[in-house]
């Protein structure tokens, strides 16, 4: 979509690429501490919380829980327009680490804090697909 | 250096804002040198007398050593001279960097100046956009969330959490455009309402258009010198009494917590270093890029307990002849907000409380004076308590 590729397109890094090539995939990656057994996420060259570097890139059960959410109504820039409106929320991973996403896949207004939601993939173009969520 | 390190130590001793607002006569360049003249006249000095300079970067006019390039343009040659790469909270630290420098005598007079013509500059729709480069460019930006999403997160999560109203949120609103009225200088100064507040746009639910602070073009300056030397100049000081910072994350997805700022940290910094306390304090000037970030510095900075934020700021409580007046020149929600110098609107605004400037709005005997600003997404925070004496 045309509006599509005006939205700031990530663009993986060497850190970051397994999370990417997941998303490919359509697998949710997150990273694991070998050691202490945490999950992290956004992916880090140690672990943040026992800092050893022994942490190992794992698939994420995609499920999560809504921590909080807003409906966007006035869009960031013009190629969110088309969106609107559009939910933003902030979902904790059944693993533990919290990632922003959008939630899809059902009326804005039904979203709730506490709401129980999976993941799925929007493809934005060959390389990158967005994970972003749906009710469970 | 203990916790008393900069206790009675430091003053500031001019303190000017330009006009604010809607300013399309003045580059944002030429707003920091006028608010910096502005100050030097208030403090009764020449620019030669200048030793440190500090500035915060401009969104319109950037440079790659902004304050160097200020230096240059007004022909001064400072031995100390640091540019602030980010605002909110970063800007009122820069003040604490500021009395440190004095403190170890890295600097005798240090000049910030802070400016930005982001109305005029770059007009509301490319300002909302450029703030939003705070995002997590890989893992927030995508999902096109404008600066009001990310404190809609935040006040979802504490109404789900404490039962916090729109009303409530509101009152803050209204309490700020209430003191901007009284206020000539202040962009926005027609009475609201709450219900004026509730029936505005929604921006991001449960953000309404006049939860959000503005977009500005202005400028402000302070001149800050030693305790001692302060007594040379013509104004009154405001003493530095304490002040503390703390930093929680930068991006909101990393939040330890969605309900509970390092406002907290701050603020018990600074109350240690100052030795009082959140009833010492006699008015405050709080960070209110959005109503719920007041909600959630007054629980942080021990005004009232956790939870208790919405309750606080109804019944006219933070209004001028309240318990704790807040915002007294009108804030980021009515005063103006320029970008990154916000908070130093709020500094300016203690100083003009703490000598009795403030005519119609001004705090009856305040003696006691505490400025809270965050930046980031409720991320880098800063408390400062200033005095008209030293305790």
């Amino acid at each position: 979509m045309a509006a599509e590729i005006a939205k700031p397109l990530p663009a993986p890094t060497l850190e970051t690429r397994p999370y990417w090539e997941g998303c490919k995939r359509h697998e949710l990656r997150i990273q694991r501490c070998r050691v202490c057994g945490r999950y992290q996420f956004y992916p880090r060259i140690y672990c943040a919380q026992c800092f050893d570097d022994r942490v190992e890139w794992v698939a994420a059960s995609g499920r999560a829980t809504v921590l909080s959410f807003t409906i966007v109504r006035r869009p960031v820039s013009p190629a969110f327009a088309g969106d609107v409106p559009y939910v933003v929320a902030l979902v904790t991973l059944d693993e533990g680490p919290t990632m922003m996403t959008n939630i899809i896949g059902c009326e804005p207004e039904k979203v709730a804090i506490g709401m129980r939601v999976a993941v799925t993939f929007e493809d934005w173009n060959e390389e990158i697909s967005i994970a972003k969520f749906r009710p469970a | 250096m203990g916790t008393e390190s900069l206790k009675n130590k430091v003053a500031i001793v001019g303190a000017a804002d330009t006009e604010v607002g809607v300013v399309p006569h003045l580059s944002a360049t030429q707003l920091y040198v006028k608010a910096a003249k502005l100050a030097l006249a208030d403090a009764g000095i020449t620019k030669d007398e200048v030793d440190g300079l500090i500035t915060c970067i401009s969104f319109v006019e950037p440079f790659m050593y902004h304050a160097e390039m200020i230096a240059e343009y007004m022909q001064i040659f400072p031995r100390y001279c640091m540019t602030a790469p980010s605002g909110g909270g970063t800007t009122l630290a820069i003040m604490h960097h500021a009395a440190s420098a004095i403190a170890t005598g890295m600097c005798d007079t240090v000049l910030i100046t802070m400016a930005d013509s982001q109305l005029s500059g770059l007009s509301r729709t490319k300002a909302i956009e450029a703030m939003s480069g705070a995002g997590h460019p890989q893992f927030e930006r995508p999902y096109g969330p404008p600066i009001p999403a990310f404190y809609a997160l935040l006040a979802r999560a504490h109404e789900h959490a404490y039962g916090t109203t729109a009303a409530q949120r509101a009152a803050v609103a209204v309490a700020c455009r209430k003191h901007a009225a009284m206020n000539p200088a202040a962009q926005m100064r027609k009475p609201i309402t709450v219900e004026d507040v509730i029936n505005s746009r929604m921006i991001a639910d449960p953000l309404h258009l006049l939860d959000c602070s503005l977009v500005s073009d202005g400028g402000a300056a302070i001149v800050m010198t030693s305790a001692e030397r302060a007594r040379d100049f013509k104004t009154k000081p405001a003493y530095l009494l304490g002040t503390g910072e703390g930093h929680s994350h930068e991006h909101i997805s990393e939040a330890r917590s969605l309900t509970t700022s390092a406002a907290k940290e701050a603020g018990e910094r600074a109350y240690a270093m100052a030795g009082l306390g959140p009833r010492d304090i006699d008015v405050a000037e709080l960070y209110d890029c959005f109503t719920p970030v007041v909600i959630i510095e007054l629980e942080d900075l021990g005004f009232c307990s956790k939870g208790e934020g919405g309750r606080f700021v109804e019944g006219g409580r933070i209004e001028l002849g309240g318990e704790l007046p807040v915002n007294t020149h009108g804030g980021l929600l009515s005063h103006c907000h320029p970008g990154h110098p916000g908070s130093m609107f709020s500094i300016t605004e203690a100083v003009r409380q703490l000598r009795g400037e403030c005519g119609p709005r001004q705090v009856s005997d305040a003696k006691v004076a505490l400025v809270h600003a965050q930046g980031g997404i409720m991320s880098t925070h800063c408390t400062a308590i200033f005095g008209s004496e030293r305790v």
